[in-house]
């Protein structure tokens, strides 16, 4: 490991550590526009320049690899000025329209102009025009103007993606980014770029002109979208709740897990999000159908449930989970059934079309928990019927009463007449979920429950990775998290203490599967940990 | 006159055919060079103080040195003959005149730097000096000089005619290697050097047409012969491409002691109509300018470098007094800023925009601190950008500036 001096301090890196890496060990910021750990290296922004040992001119940071006994220093005059002359040279075709801009506040170009640039501006001449506005693809549009030519794009769809769809078309000044002939910017993962411009270049068609970015607070969170479990930020706005047409939720961005995604996200996940705004949110437990369905409060829904439960033989009551749930949730409904003793339990659906896979991060199981449903142990237990069993029996009246978790059977590859027959012979159908479905409007008891945004928990990806989400903003109308309704229907049934936080409720789930058993809530820390899958 | 090495056959009328090549001498000491190791000839070219004349003067067989020892896979020899530079028009003569001679020059460093497949990177807009030399690399091919075990000797050697689609960074030798793969003509970051990493990824050098044309003479008449026609720093003639205001403007072989003002007014025959010398641009476009004052240096790599400029491609732009150097910066300026590759931001930026304000200052409408501006935007960017064709484009902005100010300030309004 070579151990090398940067600004005068010692620090020992790994062998092919660059010099910005390096640095960043020591706390020290050596700014560039073009690096990206993630791609390849291009050294053409010429901004991470630092003196290395005696060499007469500064070296870029980025191409230049720690070595042994290297003495570099990043704060000389010579650095300083080299930095603020490039700062301008990024900055004298740059039309300065901040204003309009929808990467004000988080602009690369705004950030080190205060930082290393603050010259007085002498460029007097006509800048060079380029297009604006351009949509490359359903979800990225580009301004060429502000563009800074980083090539970080281009490099992503070269490197990451391997669908090469951009390319920087002419020279010099004149340079510009593009799609080449006949493409278009349409790859699963195309709106990584918008993440990885430092400039407002290539901005996010759905999030552009929403929010300014100054009124987001986030949420550190895992994408619900697939059993890969990418690691994400959740930006919300509650300061201007007039903007973004009153949604709270303003965009999912990807967030750095060096063990599941890296630095990226797939496009679906990325605009998966919707329904946590959605005007089909399930906000008040309600009962009765139709014309009937009333509201109610949550008092007196828990004894209705609680005494359909109780009324009712085990083997005469089924209950389809959800691998959307969290460990948590997943876990005391795993305590309640085996309390009432009930043994038709499921949570696979299969669903109506198969899920996409790559090779990148999209896994065909569109659920975040499958492996923590799995693990917890929501399969049908000694004697019971799986999830079209009890349909079966349902259509037989054998089942009387049906408890669903947020499954639109009518999405899932199962025939729709076979659902609806099963469903409407039932005596009762509660459905507990956070969005209207195909099927919530056949329920006669509507469960309100919280999203993942709304509350936190942890899921286990497909490789039993355990990962923790965090609340960002708080559930609509009277909703709750899955486990906290489990949890007061549990009470009425005597099943006993259930935990009153999520970290108890960790806790308690550690204790009880033996595959968590041994992690802890705290240290699961940002990026997961993996649970004992063998 | 001194000898004449390169262009000894240029008179004769049909110097370009194999027929003529071998009457003269060509390709009569090849065998018995394939015999020899490659180290010797390394050595060889090393001893004669061969410098690189594409423009950097780098020593041609240190360069050939570089390339790892033990190395195994494919070497690759490319020759550079983009000839971008303006002012520079040597290789085409020797393409059209004397191809024999470079084909036979990169058997030989092909043999020495252990390559068996060479690439020739010609200038696109070179078509006949392209058809030329690829019907002498046919003839080579028939006659059994290209191919498999070449007259025997087990050494082996095939060559690719590639032409290039017209842009001066695709003469700056990785921005070369970059288009030969396929790609945008963007240079690379070094290191890696193309020695150790260089086309397809294999080691790599790239030499000038003039640098290989000279290599069978050395090898042959040896290292002292060579060495001793030039100065203690550099070996041998090299070509002068001399445009501009002179009698004769054309191409001297010239040993590379001879002086610039021996140059100009002997050889190409002084300045013409009478006019006065204003100044010369000794190395190509990218080299910095002389004042009339100061043509009494040698043309050899060191001679110029002392006197503040560089040999570069030895194209010697001559300027009578009726130029005018401002307008000459602007033109020279607006090549740079048509030509410079995009990739990195100073190069990018600051060539259109110091174009800008020559343009300005021509037409009248300069401003009083832009002389300084410019300087300082070029000696800022200077030596902060990926590949030398910056520092190429710095050494006119300012020594144009620095040496003819008062010309500047007379176009700019009070
Ligand atoms: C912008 C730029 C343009 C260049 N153009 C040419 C060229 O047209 N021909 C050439 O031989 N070398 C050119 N060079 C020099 C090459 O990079 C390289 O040094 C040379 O081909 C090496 O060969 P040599 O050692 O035989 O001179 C150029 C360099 C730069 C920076
Ligand atoms: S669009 Fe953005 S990421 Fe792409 S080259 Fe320009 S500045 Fe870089
Ligand atoms: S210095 Fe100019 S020509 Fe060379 S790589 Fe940079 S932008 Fe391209």
């Amino acid at each position: 490991m070579p151990k090398l001096t940067i600004d005068g301090r010692e620090v020992e890196v790994p062998a092919g550590t660059n010099l910005i890496e390096a640095a960043r060990r020591l706390g020290i910021e050596v700014p560039y526009y073009c690096y990206h750990p993630g791609l390849s290296i291009a050294g053409q922004c010429r901004l991470c320049m630092v003196d290395v040992g005696n060499s007469p001119r500064p070296q870029i940071a980025c191409n230049t690899l720690a070595a042994d006994g290297m003495v570099v220093r990043t704060e000389t005059p010579k650095v300083l000025e080299t930095r603020q002359s490039v700062m301008e040279f990024h900055l004298i075709n740059h039309p300065l329209d901040c204003p309009v801009c929808d990467q004000a506040g988080e602009c690369w170009l705004q950030i080190y102009y205060m930082k290393h640039g603050l010259y007085e501006p002498r460029m007097v001449d006509e800048k060079v025009h380029k297009p604006k506005a351009v949509p490359l693809g359903p979800h990225v549009i580009l301004d060429a103007e502000r563009c800074i030519l980083c090539s970080r794009c281009v490099r992503f769809c070269d490197e990451i993606t391997g669908t090469g769809e951009l390319g920087i078309f002419q020279r010099g000044d004149h340079s510009e980014i593009g799609l080449f002939p006949g493409k278009e910017l349409a790859n699963p993962y195309s709106a990584n770029v918008v993440d990885i411009c430092p400039v407002g270049a290539l901005t996010d068609r759905d999030f552009r002109f929403a929010v300014r970015v100054w009124y987001l607070e986030t949420a550190k969170s895992v994408c619900p979208g697939c059993s890969r479990g990418c690691n994400i930020e959740v930006h919300y706005n509650l300061r201007r709740p007039h903007h973004n047409q009153g949604h709270r939720v303003a965009r999912l961005k990807p967030r750095e897990n060096p063990e599941v995604n890296q630095w990226w996200i797939c496009d679906a996940g990325r605009y998966g999000g919707k329904f946590v705004d959605d005007a089909s949110r399930l906000l008040f437990p309600t009962r009765g159908r139709e014309n009937a369905a009333r509201e109610v409060g949550w008092d007196e829904m828990v004894p209705l449930v609680a005494a359909r439960l109780r009324d009712y033989r085990p083997d005469e009551i089924g209950v389809l989970a959800s691998p959307r749930m969290a460990n948590e949730d997943l876990f005391v409904l795993k305590r309640l059934v085996e309390h009432l003793g009930i043994a038709n339990v499921d949570f696979r659906v299969p669903p109506g079309r198969p899920g996409d896979e790559d090779r990148i991060l999209i896994k065909a199981d569109k659920n975040p928990n499958t492996r923590g449903a799995e693990l917890i142990g929501l399969a049908p237990r000694a004697g019971g019927l799986d999830a079209r069993g009890m349909l079966r029996a349902a259509r037989e009246r054998r089942l009387k009463g049906l408890w669903v978790f947020h499954h639109d059977l009518l999405a899932s590859a199962w025939p729709g007449s076979e659902i609806r027959e099963a469903l409407r012979a039932l005596d009762w159908f509660i459905f507990q979920g956070s969005n209207a479905n195909g099927i919530s409007p056949d329920a006669d008891v509507l469960l309100p429950s919280a999203t993942w945004v709304e509350r936190e928990g942890t899921f286990t990806n497909f490789e039993g990775r355990v990962q923790r989400f965090w609340k960002a903003v708080e559930p609509p109308g009277a909703s709750l998290s899955d486990w906290e309704i489990l949890a007061r229907i549990g009470d009425a049934l005597g099943l006993g203490a259930v935990p009153g936080r999520a970290e108890d409720s960790f806790k308690s789930l550690a204790a009880g599967v033996p595959a968590f058993a041994g992690l802890s809530y705290r240290e699961l820390g940002d990026f997961g940990k993996e649970a004992a899958t063998a | 006159m001194a000898e004449r090495i390169l262009t000894r056959n240029f008179h004769l009328p049909e110097s370009h055919t194999l027929r003529v090549y071998r009457e003269t001498g060509g390709y009569e000491g090849l065998s018995d060079v394939l015999a020899m190791a490659p180290a010797t000839i390394i050595e060889t070219v090393k001893r004669s103080n061969l410098r690189g004349l594409g423009g950097a003067g780098f020593p041609t067989g240190v360069k050939w040195g570089f390339i790892p020892k033990g190395h195994q896979g494919p070497v690759y020899l490319v020759i550079n003959a983009d000839e971008g530079e303006p002012g520079t028009f040597k290789d085409r003569y020797l393409l059209e005149k004397d191809p024999h001679g470079l084909i036979e020059g990169m058997i030989v460093s092909a043999h020495a730097i252990g390559s068996r497949l060479a690439f020739v990177y010609v200038r696109g807009e070179y078509v006949q000096p392209w058809r030329i030399f690829s019907r002498a690399v046919q003839e080579a091919y028939d006659a059994g000089f290209l191919g498999k075990s070449i007259l025997g000797s087990g050494v082996d050697l095939d060559v690719v005619v590639h032409r290039g689609a017209g842009a001066y960074i695709c003469g700056e030798e990785t921005g070369l290697i970059s288009s030969l793969e396929g790609k945008k003509g963007w240079p690379k970051l070094k290191p890696p050097f193309p020695a150790v990493r260089g086309a397809f990824g294999a080691p790599t050098i790239v030499n000038n047409v003039e640098t290989i044309c000279h290599v069978p003479h050395i090898v042959q008449r040896g290292a002292s012969w060579f060495a001793a026609l030039g100065t203690a720093g550099q070996g041998g003639t090299r070509m002068y491409s001399v445009s501009g205001r002179v009698a004769r403007p054309g191409v001297y072989e010239l040993p590379v002691s001879v002086t610039l003002r021996s140059l100009i007014s002997e050889h190409a025959g002084g300045i013409a109509n009478g006019r006065r010398l204003k100044a010369v641009v000794p190395g190509g476009s990218s080299a910095p300018i002389l004042t009339a004052d100061e043509i009494d240096v040698t043309m050899d790599v060191d001679g110029l470098k002392n006197a503040g400029t560089m040999a570069g491609s030895a194209g010697v732009i001559v300027m009578d007094e009726s130029v005018s150097i401002p307008e000459a910066l602007m033109i020279v300026a607006r090549f740079y800023a048509h030509e410079s590759c995009g990739q990195c931001t100073p190069c990018r930026e600051s060539t259109g925009w110091i174009y800008k304000m020559t343009r300005r200052i021509v037409e009248g409408r300069g401003r009083k601190e832009e002389l300084d501006t410019i300087l300082d935007v070029a000696r800022r960017g200077a030596g902060t950008t990926i590949c030398a064709f910056y520092d190429g484009a710095v050494g006119p902005y300012i020594s144009y500036i620095e040496k003819f100010r008062d010309e500047f300030e007379a176009l700019i309004p009070k």
